[in-house]
């Protein structure tokens, strides 16, 4: 299971594949993700595979959490999670590419994740029951707070809160080490109202069940 | 201190606590956000030097031509066709023996354009005359940054310090930095012996005739030999302070005594370890990692490949209608030698083409059944030649295809 991969219950280390389209914030996503492993005392590495640099062209971000320090640097391409910037990525063929057979994958959707699993069963493509799908409408909630339509922040917030992998202090460390001011006040909101819209632990507790 | 930070900004701030009094740099993927970093520093008052802003990379490399000459510690970075539009230059800094530090963020040479990473452009001026060490991660990047100032400055070389575009200058991971009294006890002021100057005029890189460019030349080679003893002093001194090696000239790991070996240069070395520590080069093998291209340090790399069988070379770039460089490096130094291992070119990692575990052990298994002269390319993909074109079985490996793995269409 997913979790039996997290910090502090295996010896693997987690690598973790962020899909999104320039100019969402791609790469920011992962280096958040990395540094909040890092102030969590872990080793991290975050890294872009870019493509065109355009906006709107899908861009892939990778990030490693280990106990240990990280000697590859090759592309993830077995990740145990997946981050999705939105939802239409899900239904480019690459983006599922290589996910472990009982990963998860956390979209940044307004519809629930039945009916983005019912979209992908219309594609032919369906997803393994085993994997866990989670939506968050990370946009509407930047949107309300920050007024500007990048996902980033709720999205780590409730993927932090799903698999409480490293605590949200360290998150919040993260983005106080990039952003000041009003900027980092409106982030702070937003990682509370991420992590406020899961159940907290829910993919860990899978793990256990 | 130890953070996380992107690759391109601890170099900037490594380059910062070398004390530079001249930046020139011409902005170009991946290099552009390690000088962006230095103008950042200059402009918050944490650094203070002249930060010249030119209208392409010949006049960057002037620039701190110019600078250095004149005495100030100088510092440019570049990549790809920057680094071909400097190379005139290039060989005038290394010619006058002007001491300079670049740093490459290795990115292939076009065309096809490609802004990902091999080692092309820096092979491409390999005989500039410059000196060239390969950093394995962006530890070694900051910390081969601080030690090429003084080799630089003490054998009156320029030094580029080869750092893997994307793979290095965009990953943000942990990395040390040293402060500030400790890069001043190992790096002091720069005091340039044939500094110009307007009471003591004198004319450099002037017209020399046939009857000294010889020796000219000699003396330029000869540094070189100086170098080597410079590279591994600094490298000892520096680890004495801060408590980290990048390895001198060479850096051998993996198993020792493994009667095969693979030789790299570069942060692919990473993955390369990774994969022997979780088993999956599928036997037993000699990880060989080549620091200094230049100067070549052949009695080290003897050394370093005694008791091999057999030796795979990967090249990050291509000789067209030659081959392998740096295999053909290696090759030349080890001729002669009675129990010189068979050795196995392979031009691999193209143009940012991802190198993982399997590629290593393909390379491995084509090994087994390489001929002595052999030339492969790693993950090449068949499919993909004109039909009429088709690859010799020679020049394929057998690797599984190591193309984008998430593609926008099935």
């Amino acid at each position: 299971m997913f979790g039996r991969n997290l910090l502090g219950q295996g010896e693997r280390m987690v690598e973790i594949r962020i899909h999104g389209r320039g100019g969402q914030g791609n790469v920011i996503a992962a280096y958040l993700l990395a540094s909040a492993a890092f102030y969590d005392g872990k080793f991290s590495q975050a890294f872009p595979s870019f493509g065109a640099e355009r906006r709107g062209a899908p861009i892939t971000a990778f990030v490693r959490i280990d106990e240990r320090p990280i000697l590859r640097r090759s592309q993830v391409i077995s990740p145990q999670a997946l981050l999705l910037q939105d939802d239409g990525l899900l239904r480019i063929p690459g983006t599922l590419s290589g996910l472990s057979q009982d990963g998860a994958v956390l979209v940044n959707s307004s519809c629930p994740p039945e009916e983005l699993r019912r979209r992908l069963e219309e594609d032919g493509r369906p997803l393994s029951p085993l994997i866990g799908l989670m939506t968050l409408p990370a946009t509407r909630l930047s949107l309300e707070v920050l007024g500007r339509p990048i996902p980033n922040t709720p999205l780590l917030a409730a993927f932090l809160a799903l698999t409480e992998m490293i605590p949200l202090e360290s998150l919040l460390r993260a983005l106080s080490v990039r952003f000041s001011g009003d900027l980092l006040k409106k982030n702070q909101a937003l990682v509370e109202k991420g992590a406020a819209q899961v159940a907290s632990g829910r993919w860990r507790k899978a793990v256990h069940a | 201190m130890r953070d996380i930070l992107e690759g391109s900004e601890a170099i900037a701030r490594a380059v910062a606590l070398c004390r530079p009094q001249v930046v020139a740099a011409y902005p170009i993927t991946p290099q552009t956000h390690i000088v962006e970093g230095l103008a950042r520093l200059i402009a918050d008052g944490l650094l203070d030097a002249e930060l010249v802003s030119v209208e392409s990379e010949f006049s960057a490399a002037s620039v701190v031509l110019g600078a250095a000459s004149a005495g100030s510690r100088s510092y440019t970075a570049s990549a790809s066709q920057g680094i071909l539009l400097m190379g005139e230059v290039l060989y005038n800094i290394s010619g006058m023996r002007v001491p300079v530090v670049l740093t490459c963020a290795n990115r292939a040479v076009s065309a096809p354009v490609s802004i990902w990473n091999d080692h092309q452009d820096s092979m491409a001026v390999r005989d500039s005359g410059w000196i060239q060490l390969y950093c394995a991660d962006n530890q070694e990047a900051v910390d081969t940054t601080i030690q090429a100032f003084r080799i630089s400055e003490r054998v009156e070389l320029p030094v580029m310090v080869c750092v893997d575009g994307f793979t290095l200058t965009h990953t943000l991971e942990p990395i040390d930095l040293p402060d500030q009294a400790q890069v001043d006890r190992f790096l002091p002021p720069f005091r340039f012996t044939r500094k110009l100057s307007s009471e003591h005029p004198f004319s450099a890189g002037t017209l020399v005739s046939p009857d000294f460019f010889t020796e000219m030349r000699y003396l330029q080679h000869a540094a070189f030999e100086q170098a080597a003893r410079e590279i591994l002093s600094a490298d000892r001194d520096w680890s004495g302070i801060a408590g980290r090696s990048c390895g001198g000239l060479i850096a051998v790991e993996g198993d020792r005594e493994a009667p095969t070996g693979i030789l790299v240069m570069g942060s692919v070395f990473g993955t390369l370890l990774d994969a022997h520590r979780s088993g999956d080069l599928g036997r037993p093998v000699r990880l060989i990692r080549l620091r200094s291209f230049r100067p070549f340090p052949t009695e080290a790399l003897r050394k370093a490949t005694e008791g091999l069988a057999a030796l795979v070379v990967l090249d990050r770039s291509l000789s067209p209608g030659s081959g392998g460089i740096v295999s053909h490096e290696v090759r030349s130094a080890l001729y002669g030698l009675p129990s010189a291992p068979r050795i196995l070119s392979v031009a691999g990692g193209l143009g940012g083409r991802d190198l993982r575990a399997e590629s290593f052990r393909t390379m491995l298994e084509g090994l087994d059944h390489a001929g002595e002269w052999d030339l492969r390319f790693a993950d090449l993909d068949p499919d993909r030649l004109p039909k009429a074109d088709s690859a010799p079985e020679s020049l394929a490996d057998a690797a599984p295809k190591s193309t984008n793995p998430f593609p926008e269409k099935e």
